[in-house]
C-alpha cells in the first residue's frame, strides 16, 4: 500500500507540473480526488488490508488526501491570479485617449466679473436692484443734478429713441428709482447695460456698469475710501490701496475719481499702470444733496456716498485683455477661456 | 487746453519745476494729459561762432572753423549753407547731438573733408518764425552777437519751454484759458497772482450812427461792444507770436492775433468786425430767419433756422454767434475801423448751433462749455489795453453793453464748517479752511461755526451750501488727508441678490452645464439682420424701436429677438474655423408701447448649437434640462410657420399648455444665404432657439414640496406597440399615461419598420414605469394596467399589440 501511495505522489507531482489551465486542474481533480480517482480507489483497496493495520493505512490514505486537496487549491488560486492578471491585461485601455466629451458651457468674463462686485458688496449688505435699459431724460439726467443746459450732458453722447426716451448713458438713473421706492438705509448696487455713441478700441457703444449708493446718517467721504479699499482688496490684491484724486460727475459734489495701486507692479511702475504705479479704476463721490432731496429725502437728515465701476474696465484690468472689442465678438476660443 | 510754462510764468512766480507743476495740478483736479518740451528732441546742439570761412573749389562746401566754448574753440564743420560768415553766431549740432523727428548727427567727412557736426537752420530745430525771428530765413539761423559760444541753444531759442496739455473737467469752464489755470496754480502753491494789464484810456470820438441791439436777450444774456478806429494793421510783437505759437496759433495781424490772444489768455472768444463793412451802422444780436443764409469766414455757407443766433448789421446776418463771424465783415489789411464784440452766448444754443451745422471753433467750444459775464468784461477791457499796448488804433467812446441784468456780484451765501467737515468726515483745521477758500479768490467772513462767503465772479459752478466748499478745500488741502473708514455710522443692511435673480444667475448655470457657452452681444443691430432670418415685412417683430441717432445704419435698430444676433455670433465663429460650439444669452429684447408708454424690455434666452454633433434631439434635451432646473414639464408642438427654422424640423415649448419659446433647426433658406465658404455651408448643421424667459418663469413654483417616496418598489414592462406611421411618439405616450395614473415614466427604446409590420405602419416599443401608491403592486394589478392601457391606444390611435 505505502508503494502504492509513493507511486501515487510521483505521479501527482509529475501531473501538478503540467497543469497549466483549468482543464488540466480538473483533470487532476478526477485523477486523483474525483469519485473514480486515485484516492477513492485506495479507499476501496482498504477493506482488503489486514484489520489490525487498517488504521494506519487509513491515516496514510487520508493524509495523502488532504496533502492532494492542499495542492489542488494552491494550483487553483494560483491559476485564478494568473487569470485574473490576464483579463485585466486585456482589458486595460489607453488612458491617453480623448474624454468622452460632455463639455462644459463657460459663463462671459463679464459675468464672472459682475458676479464678483456682487458678491463682495452683498457681503457688505448690498442689495441688487436693475433699472429699465431704456430711460427718460427726467432719470438719467434731470434729477441726477445734470441741468439741461449743462455741458457735461455732453460728457456722454446719449443715443435717443422715439416720444423723448432715450438709452441709459448711465446706471445712476437707477439711484433715482431705488430712492424713489426705498428710504434710508439704503446701500444698492445698481449693475446694468448702458450705451453711448462711441465707437473704437477702447469704446463700445454698449458697456456695462454698476452703480453703488449708500445713503444713512453721518455717511462721509471717508467712509466711500474705506469701502472702496475693502472692494479693490478683494477684487485684485490684498496689498492694494486707494487713492482719491478731484472730479467731476454732476450727481456727486465732492467728485473723485479713484485709483489703485498697481497689482502687478506694486507701484513700482510698468507697462499696465503706464509707469504712474496707479490705475484708475473707478469714480464716485458724496451724493450731491439736490441729488437726494430731488427724491425726497431730507439732506439735512442724511447723507450718501455714490460710486461706479465700469466692469468692462476691471474685467480687463483683472484678465489682462487689451481690446475691449474681444469682450463683445464672443469667439468661442476666447469665451472658453473663462 | 495748452499751457505754456513761460506764459503761465508771467502771472505766477513759478520756482518749481514742470514736473513739479503737473504734480501740483494733479493734486487739485487738473489733470496734465501730456507734458511735452519743444526742444525735448533736441540734445547737444550749441551756439558757435564762426571763425574762419574756406570755401573748396568745385563745390559749394565751405570749411568753417568755429567757437563752441567749453565744447571746444577750434572745431572744424563744414556746411553748404551760403550765408555763413565769419563771426556769425550759429546753432551747430556735435558729433552725436540730436535734432526734431531723431534726426542723428555723427562726425563724418563731407566729400572727403572731415566734419565735426553741423551747423543748423531755424527750421531744422523745429523754430518758425513766430517762435524765433529769421527761424525761416533760408540758411543758417542767425543768432545774436550777444550769445555765448556753447550755451545750449534751447536756452537761447526757447525750446526749453513746457506745454501742458490740461484737461478741464466741465465744471469749470472758467480755466479754459491760460489765466484761469494761473490762477489755479497760484492758488495751489500759495503764491500772489499777477493780473494782466486791462487799463486803457478812450478817446472823446464816438462813432455817429453806431447802434447795438439784442433781441434774443434768453440767447445772449450779455454783449459789449466797442469801436476803435485809426487801425493801423501790421505784425504782432514778439512775445505776443511767440505765446501764440506755443499754444499752436500762427500770427496772421495784430488786430486779429489781438482776438486770438484773448481767447488763450483770458479765455473769451472775441471778435472784430470790420465797421466799414456794417450796412446802417448796426449790430442786431437775434434769431436767424427760416433759410436765412451765412457764409462764414472759412467760406462754407449755412442755411439757418430760428434756432440759430445770428449777429445782423442793418439787413444781413455778420456771425454766427459764438462759432465764426461772417466772411463779409472780416477784418482785412484795409480795415481802418472795427467793432470789438465779447459776449456771453446761451451755451446749449451755441451747441446745438454747432452741431446742427457741422460747424465749430475754438470759440464755440469754449461758448459751449461756458463764460462767466466777468470773464466777458474782462476779455473786451484786456483787448482794449492790447491795442493801446501795441499802438495800432484809437479807442472811441463808442462802448455798449446790452445786459439781461444778471447780477455782477459773486453768489453769497452761508456755511457751516461743521456741515462741511460732515461731509469730509475730517476735521480740517477752521484756519485752513479759511485760507484755502481764500487763496481761491472767495471772500470768506467767520462768526463761529458760520462762514459768510462771497464766490469769486467766475466760480458760476460754485452752489449755494457746504459740498462746493468741502470739494474746494479737500482739493487744495489733499485728499491724502482722508482717513478710509468703512461705513462706521451705517445700518447694518442684509443685501444680496433677490430670489428673482437668483433663478437668473441658475438659468444661466444650466445652460453652461448643457455645454452653452455665454454670449453678450449688442442690443441693437439693423433691418437687415432681420431680413436674414426672413421675418416678414408684417410680423409682430418689424414693429421695433429705432434709434434717432445711430452710430450706423448696422445699429438702429432695438432688437426684438436674440436670434439675429447668435446667428451672427456664429458665423463669426464658423468664419474662423471654430466649426462646432453651443452659445446662449440671456439678454433683453425691445417691444415699442403705445403713445407715452414705457417700451417694454423682455428678457429671453436665446441659445444656439452647431456643429456635426448636434441635431434636433441635443437640442431639444438642453430645453427639457432648462424645464428640469425649475421643476417645470415642457411638451413640444410643431413649429411650421418660423420664418427662419425649418418648417418640419421645429417646435414650439409649451408649458402647461402655454408658448413659451421655439426652437429648431435654422431653415435652409436662411443656411443657403450666409455667407460662409461652400463647403462649411453644408457640413455645418445649426439650431436655434429662443424662450421668453419671463413667461417661462411664470410657470415656476417658487417653493419646492417634498413629495413623499413610494416604499414599495417600482414595476416595469415593456410594450411594443403597432401603429400607423402618422402617429407620434408623443402622442403614444400621453394616451399610456392618461390610461393610468399609475404610469410615473414613459420611454421609448426602440422603433422598428419592415416587412412584418406592414407599409405605412411602425413598431415602437416603450419601457413603462408604474409606480405603487400605498400598497405593493401584485403582477395581477400590472397586467390589468397593461390591458388598460391598450384598450385606450388602440380606441384613441388604432394601436395593437405587436
Amino acid at each position: 500500500m505505502e508503494q502504492r501511495i509513493k507511486a501515487l505522489r510521483e505521479m501527482m507531482e509529475h501531473q501538478i507540473g503540467e497543469v497549466q489551465s483549468k482543464e488540466n486542474l480538473s483533470a487532476f481533480w478526477q485523477n486523483f480526488l474525483g469519485k473514480k480517482g486515485s484516492i477513492a480507489e485506495l479507499m476501496k483497496g482498504l477493506g482488503a488490508v489486514a484489520k489490525e493495520d487498517r488504521p494506519a493505512v487509513g491515516k496514510i490514505i487520508n493524509e495523502f488526501k488532504l496533502e492532494a486537496e492542499e495542492r489542488y487549491k494552491a494550483l487553483n488560486e494560483k491559476l485564478e491570479q494568473a487569470e485574473l492578471l490576464a483579463r485585466n491585461r486585456r482589458e486595460a485601455v489607453d488612458i491617453t485617449l480623448p474624454a468622452k466629451k460632455h463639455p462644459l458651457g463657460h459663463q462671459h468674463p463679464l459675468t464672472l466679473v459682475k458676479d464678483e462686485v456682487i458678491s463682495v458688496f452683498s457681503g457688505m449688505g448690498f442689495d441688487v436692484f436693475e433699472g429699465p435699459e431704456i430711460e427718460d431724460d427726467d432719470h438719467n439726467f434731470t434729477r441726477l443734478n445734470v441741468p439741461k443746459d449743462h455741458p457735461s450732458r455732453d460728457m456722454q453722447d446719449t443715443f435717443y429713441l422715439e416720444d423723448d426716451l432715450l438709452l441709459r448713458t448711465q446706471t445712476s438713473g437707477g439711484q433715482i428709482r431705488v430712492m424713489d421706492m426705498q428710504k434710508p438705509p439704503i446701500k444698492v448696487l445698481v449693475p446694468g447695460r448702458v450705451f453711448r455713441s462711441d465707437s473704437d478700441a477702447t469704446h463700445s457703444p454698449m458697456f456695462h456698469q454698476m452703480e453703488g449708493l449708500v445713503v444713512d446718517k453721518g455717511i462721509t467721504l471717508c467712509d466711500l475710501q474705506g469701502m472702496l479699499d475693502k472692494f479693490v482688496q478683494q477684487i485684485f490684491d490684498a496689498n492694494v490701496r486707494t487713492r482719491l484724486r478731484p472730479s467731476y460727475f454732476p450727481f456727486t459734489e465732492p467728485s473723485v475719481e479713484v485709483d489703485v495701486s498697481c497689482f502687478e507692479c506694486a507701484g513700482k511702475g510698468c507697462s499696465l499702470c503706464k509707469h504712474t504705479g496707479w490705475i484708475e479704476v473707478l469714480g464716485g463721490g458724496v451724493v450731491h444733496p439736490r441729488v437726494l432731496e430731488n427724491c425726497g429725502i431730507d439732506s439735512s437728515v442724511y447723507s450718501g456716498i455714490a460710486f461706479g465701476i465700469g466692469i468692462e474696465r476691471i474685467t480687463m484690468l483683472k484678465y489682462g485683455i487689451n481690446n475691449i472689442g474681444l469682450l463683445f465678438e464672443n469667439d468661442l476660443r476666447f469665451l472658453k477661456q473663462f | 487746453m495748452k499751457v505754456p510754462y513761460s506764459w503761465l510764468k508771467e502771472y505766477v512766480d513759478l520756482d518749481i519745476s514742470a514736473e513739479e507743476l503737473q504734480e501740483k495740478l494733479f493734486s487739485c483736479g487738473f489733470e496734465v494729459e501730456e507734458l511735452t518740451s519743444p526742444g525735448a528732441e533736441i540734445s547737444k546742439v550749441v551756439v558757435c561762432e564762426v571763425k574762419s570761412c574756406e570755401k573748396v573749389e568745385g563745390t559749394h562746401l565751405i570749411i568753417c572753423k568755429v567757437d563752441c566754448g567749453e565744447y571746444g574753440s577750434d572745431i572744424q564743420i563744414v556746411t553748404g549753407a551760403p550765408n555763413v560768415y565769419e563771426g556769425m553766431h550759429t546753432p551747430a549740432a556735435l558729433d552725436g547731438a540730436t535734432l526734431p523727428g531723431g534726426v542723428k548727427i555723427l562726425a563724418k567727412p563731407l566729400k572727403g573733408i572731415p566734419s565735426n557736426g553741423m551747423m543748423c537752420s531755424g527750421e531744422e530745430l523745429g523754430l518758425n518764425e513766430d517762435l524765433y525771428p529769421g527761424a525761416e530765413v533760408y540758411g543758417l539761423l542767425d543768432l545774436p552777437k550777444d550769445t555765448v559760444p556753447g550755451t545750449d541753444i534751447r536756452e537761447i531759442t526757447g525750446l526749453n519751454d513746457y506745454i501742458f496739455d490740461i484737461s478741464v473737467t466741465a465744471n469749470r469752464p472758467d480755466c479754459q484759458s491760460v489765466l484761469g489755470i494761473a490762477r489755479e496754480v497760484a492758488a495751489v502753491l500759495g503764491k500772489e497772482l499777477k493780473m494782466p494789464a486791462t487799463d486803457y484810456t478812450v478817446t472823446e470820438t464816438t462813432i455817429p450812427g453806431l447802434e447795438i441791439r439784442v433781441d434774443a436777450p434768453d440767447l445772449c444774456p450779455r454783449y459789449l461792444g466797442h469801436a476803435v478806429r485809426n487801425i493801423t494793421v501790421g505784425e504782432s510783437p514778439r512775445w505776443m507770436r511767440r505765446h501764440l505759437a506755443l499754444c499752436g496759433l500762427r500770427s496772421i495781424s495784430n488786430v486779429v492775433d489781438i482776438t486770438n490772444y484773448v481767447l488763450l489768455e483770458i479765455g473769451q472768444p472775441m471778435h472784430a468786425f470790420d465797421m466799414d463793412q456794417l450796412q446802417e451802422m448796426k449790430i442786431i444780436v437775434r434769431r436767424a430767419k427760416d433759410g436765412e443764409k451765412i457764409q462764414t469766414l472759412d467760406e462754407k455757407e449755412f442755411t439757418l433756422t430760428s434756432e440759430n443766433l445770428v449777429i445782423c448789421d442793418g439787413n444781413r446776418p455778420v456771425a454766427l454767434a459764438g462759432i465764426m463771424g461772417g466772411l463779409n465783415s472780416e477784418i482785412t489789411e484795409k480795415t481802418t475801423q472795427l467793432l470789438f464784440e465779447a459776449a456771453k452766448f446761451a451755451r446749449d444754443n451755441v451747441r446745438r448751433t454747432s452741431r446742427a451745422l457741422g460747424q465749430s471753433s475754438d470759440s464755440s467750444a469754449r461758448f459751449e462749455k461756458g463764460i462767466s459775464e466777468y470773464i466777458t468784461e474782462l476779455g473786451m477791457a484786456r483787448a482794449l489795453h492790447l491795442i493801446q499796448e501795441l499802438n495800432c488804433g484809437e479807442i472811441t467812446s463808442s462802448a455798449f453793453d446790452c445786459s439781461a441784468g444778471a447780477p455782477r456780484e459773486g453768489k453769497r451765501f452761508t456755511a457751516s464748517l461743521r456741515r462741511i467737515n460732515g461731509i469730509l468726515g475730517i476735521e480740517v483745521p477752521a484756519e485752513t479752511v479759511l485760507d484755502i477758500l481764500r487763496r481761491l479768490n472767495f471772500d470768506v467772513k467767520r462768526d463761529g461755526d458760520t462762514l459768510d462767503v462771497t464766490a469769486p465772479r467766475y466760480r458760476e459752478d460754485i452752489e449755494v451750501g457746504e459740498p462746493d466748499l468741502a470739494e474746494e478745500v479737500i482739493r487744495e488741502y489733499g485728499y491724502d488727508h482722508v482717513v478710509p473708514t468703512f461705513l462706521q455710522s451705517a445700518t447694518v443692511t442684509s443685501g444680496g441678490k433677490t430670489p428673482a435673480q437668483q433663478r437668473r444667475d441658475r438659468a444661466a448655470q444650466v445652460m453652461c452645464a448643457q455645454g452653452y457657452n455665454e454670449c453678450y452681444t449688442l442690443s441693437f443691430y439693423a433691418d437687415s439682420d432681420l431680413d436674414a432670418l426672413k421675418i416678414p415685412a408684417d410680423a409682430p417683430e418689424r414693429n421695433v424701436i429705432r434709434i434717432q441717432n445711430p452710430i450706423s445704419e448696422k445699429l438702429s435698430v432695438m432688437r426684438p429677438l436674440l436670434a439675429p444676433s447668435l446667428l451672427n455670433v456664429t458665423v463669426e465663429n464658423l468664419k474662423k474655423g471654430n466649426s462646432e460650439g453651443r452659445l446662449f444669452e440671456l439678454s433683453n429684447v425691445y417691444v415699442p408701447a403705445g403713445k407715452g408708454e414705457h417700451p417694454e424690455e423682455r428678457l429671453h434666452l436665446g441659445f444656439i448649437a452647431f456643429g456635426d454633433e448636434e441635431d434636433f434631439f441635443t437640442v431639444k434635451g438642453s430645453v427639457e434640462a432648462l424645464g428640469e432646473a425649475f421643476r417645470l414639464k415642457f411638451d413640444v408642438e410643431r413649429a411650421e410657420d418660423v420664418p427662419y427654422l425649418h418648417p418640419g424640423i421645429a417646435a414650439y415649448i409649451l408649458c402647461e399648455g402655454e408658448r413659451i419659446g421655439v426652437f429648431g433647426k435654422l431653415a435652409n433658406e436662411v443656411t443657403g444665404e450666409l455667407k460662409l465658404h461652400k463647403d462649411s455651408k453644408a457640413n455645418h448643421k445649426i439650431f436655434l432657439g429662443e424662450i421668453d424667459y419671463a413667461k417661462m418663469m411664470a410657470h415656476a413654483a417658487a417653493g419646492i414640496r417634498y413629495k413623499p417616496v413610494s416604499a414599495f418598489p417600482e414595476a416595469v414592462r415593456d410594450l411594443a406597440l403597432t401603429v400607423s406611421e402618422e402617429t407620434t411618439c408623443g402622442e403614444l405616450m400621453n394616451e399610456i399615461r392618461r390610461a393610468c395614473p399609475a404610469v410615473t415614466d414613459v420611454e421609448l427604446f426602440d422603433i422598428y419598420r419592415g416587412e412584418q409590420i406592414g407599409a405605412g405602419k411602425k413598431s415602437m416599443a416603450f419601457k413603462i414605469t408604474f409606480t405603487p401608491a400605498d400598497k405593493p403592486l401584485a403582477p395581477e394589478d400590472v397586467d390589468r394596467f397593461i390591458k388598460k392601457i391598450l384598450g385606450n391606444l388602440k380606441f384613441k390611435l388604432g394601436a395593437e399589440i405587436r
